[in-house]
């Protein structure tokens, strides 16, 4: 349409398509958001920090650098303090954000995956299909996630990638859930029955008519979906059945559980920074589901 | 000339009741029928029981639906979806909610040609541009990246019918295209679909209930009533003369444009009882609200019979009618 363009009459500034403008609208909603934009800012903090660890701190974080139990700011040089086996508070952190951001990301990434997979093809297809699916999803609720977790990491090994998965499997059927409702609502709507006229088939239904309206609540359901997995590896690793090569922030709550009353910013400090993380992706969450609601912005 | 579309003895059941109790009707290529008859009486069941998109649970019991030369009835999944959209096309009623309200009409067009063509994204949104120039939409280029809800409701009926006839459908569906538009974008959307009926060579079944609509755009009339076909006309004589009493109390019931037959100046002609009290009966489905019942129409369903050339009515008076007719004039 490009060539055509320039033969229409009407001025320059109309023949601009307006998809940019809607862009340009969902951007702009996005920053009149403070919810979204604190959410932003504080996660990408801890991005930053994750991914300058290693330049930050050079050197392994399990190492033993000064004394034990140093206060902070009682060196400057430690200035979060050392544990009882005399290792960086501030390093540990640093590491600890990487793994609680990947193991987060890789385990609602599986959630994600399984669970749309499972609640598209239940929602979208019903009848059978639809209640062995349920049925499926519902054994796995019944099992109490966190146990879930445990269990398959108990049975595997605690590696980060065993974790991932155990995490990912414990949290789909939420997921799916979700998905399937959004699924079955929009299935019965006149444009799908237009799509299905126009002989689209049902994986092209599924993925190009239904899913860019369902993935607004999808989208949402990640942030939290993440939000519960760097929670659920933290509590993994304050059991000592996180991966044992891995410096994360649960294990070292639990290494500084035994000095709680003497020395308890060791616990302190690694709860604020998984009590920050998770609130700034909760906060995310809940901006995004603003700004992708439809209605939202069309006042 | 052979038909488009012929439907031999259709039958579309729920399991626990049947609706379409065995039709037969044909479309001629490039005609207008109309598909007439009141709520619940079958009509759009019929419609989507042609392209096999019936509501869950509702099956197409028996009866062919030839069309260029396979059974729809009995085609597999995926010729049917290579038929839909290419060569039978399917215009819903509610133009508000038939487009997807995430995607830019331009983009749901495309995807129709690209669908069904072996065609670029590049030529495929030229198409589109001049898709959206033939059903009537300014300045097609800028109006390809707007999405459903900035257009009013007789816009997107008309990017409704771009999407039908992007692929040059042999036959086109309208399932009362028209009932949630205001009465003159509705001549104005029905034009459209008249123009490109003869421009595109196509053929159109119109499903409506609105009279006035048939007398104006269609060229023969099919009249259902409780899940079979009363009257077959061409729509001349139809208007002209009614032969099912079913008929002949739709055209009593509506309104005449002209002065004298005003509603403020004469009553309205009604059709005692409704299309319920039908269930159940052996004979004609019409026989409980029939001011010309005779004892013979409770026996069995009255069959489809000729009245005239292309005139077909189902109905026990009306056919003795003709045949003394017939008798008095031979005889």
């Amino acid at each position: 349409m490009d060539g055509s363009t320039s033969a229409a009459p009407a001025p320059a500034a109309i023949t601009t398509p307006l998809r940019p403008a809607v862009r340009g609208r969902m951007v702009r909603a996005a920053l009149r958001n403070p919810s979204l934009m604190i959410g932003v800012l504080i996660l990408l903090a801890v991005i930053v920090v994750a991914i300058l660890a290693p330049l930050l701190f050079p050197g392994d974080p399990q190492d033993m650098v000064a004394d034990p139990t140093l206060w902070p700011g009682e060196d400057p040089q430690y200035p979060l303090g050392t544990d009882s086996l005399g290792r960086d508070v501030a390093a540990g952190l640093a590491y600890g954000a990487r793994v609680s951001l990947l193991m987060g990301l890789a385990a609602a990434v599986i959630g994600l995956v399984i669970g749309i997979a499972v609640g598209a093809t239940g929602g979208f297809f019903g009848g059978w299909v639809d209640n062995v699916l349920v049925r499926l999803t519902e054994l796995f609720q019944t099992v109490p996630t966190f146990l879930l977790v445990i269990v398959i990491v108990a049975i595997g090994e605690p590696s980060a990638p065993v974790i991932a998965w155990a995490i990912g499997l414990a949290a789909w059927p939420g997921v799916a859930r979700l998905v399937r409702a959004q699924f079955r609502s929009l299935r019965e709507t006149d444009f799908v029955m237009a799509a299905r006229a126009l002989g689209y088939s049902a994986p092209r239904i599924i993925l190009r008519e239904i899913m860019p309206s369902a993935l607004a609540p999808i989208i949402v359901a990640t942030s939290v979906l993440m939000a519960n997995a760097i929670l659920t590896e933290a509590g993994l690793s304050f059991l000592n059945m996180g991966d044992p090569n891995l410096m994360s922030w649960g294990s070292m709550i639990g290494d500084g559980r035994a000095l709680l009353r003497t020395e308890w910013y060791l616990t302190a400090l690694p709860g604020a920074a998984i009590a920050i993380t998770v609130l700034s992706l909760n906060l995310v969450g809940d901006g995004l589901n603003d700004v992708l609601n439809p209605r939202s912005g069309q006042a | 000339m052979a038909p488009l579309l012929e439907v031999q003895d259709l039958v579309i059941g729920f399991p626990q009741a049947e609706i379409v109790h065995g039709i037969d009707f044909h479309i001629d290529p490039g005609e207008t029928l109309a598909l007439v008859g009141e709520s619940g009486c079958g009509k759009s069941i019929t419609a989507l029981g042609l392209i096999r998109l019936l509501p869950q649970g509702a099956a197409i019991r028996r009866g062919r639906v030839l069309f260029e030369g396979m059974d729809l009835a009995t085609a597999s999944p995926r010729q049917m979806r290579d038929i839909r959209g290419k060569r039978i096309s399917l215009i819903l009623q509610e133009p508000m909610t038939a487009l997807n309200p995430v995607l830019t009409i331009g983009r749901q067009i495309a995807e129709v040609l690209r669908r069904h063509e072996p065609i670029s994204a590049a030529a495929a949104e030229r198409r589109v541009v001049e898709l959206l120039d033939l059903v009537g939409i300014v300045e097609p280029q800028r109006r390809y990246h707007d999405f459903p809800h900035n257009f009013s409701g007789g816009m997107r009926q008309r990017v409704m019918i771009a999407m039908a006839v992007a692929c040059n459908p042999r036959l086109v569906i309208a399932d009362e295209p028209t009932t949630a538009l205001d009465v003159t974008i509705q001549a104005q959307v029905l034009d459209l679909l008249d123009g490109l009926r003869r421009q595109l060579g196509m053929a159109v079944l119109l499903i409506t209930h609105d009279l006035g609509v048939v007398a104006q755009w269609a060229d023969r009339v099919t009249v259902m009533y409780a899940g079979r076909i009363a009257e077959q006309a061409p729509v001349g004589a139809f208007f002209a003369a009614p032969r099912h009493p079913y008929a002949r109390g739709l055209l009593g019931a509506s309104v005449g444009h002209e002065e004298e037959a005003h509603y403020t100046t004469r009553r309205l002609a009604e059709i005692p009882g409704s299309v319920a009290s039908a269930a159940g009966l052996p004979g004609c489905p019409f026989e409980t609200r029939c001011p010309e019942a005779i004892p013979a129409c409770g026996i069995r369903p009255p069959a489809l019979e000729p009245v005239a050339a292309g005139h077909r009515v189902a109905c026990v008076v009306e056919a003795a009618r003709t045949g003394a007719n017939h008798a008095a004039a031979h005889g």
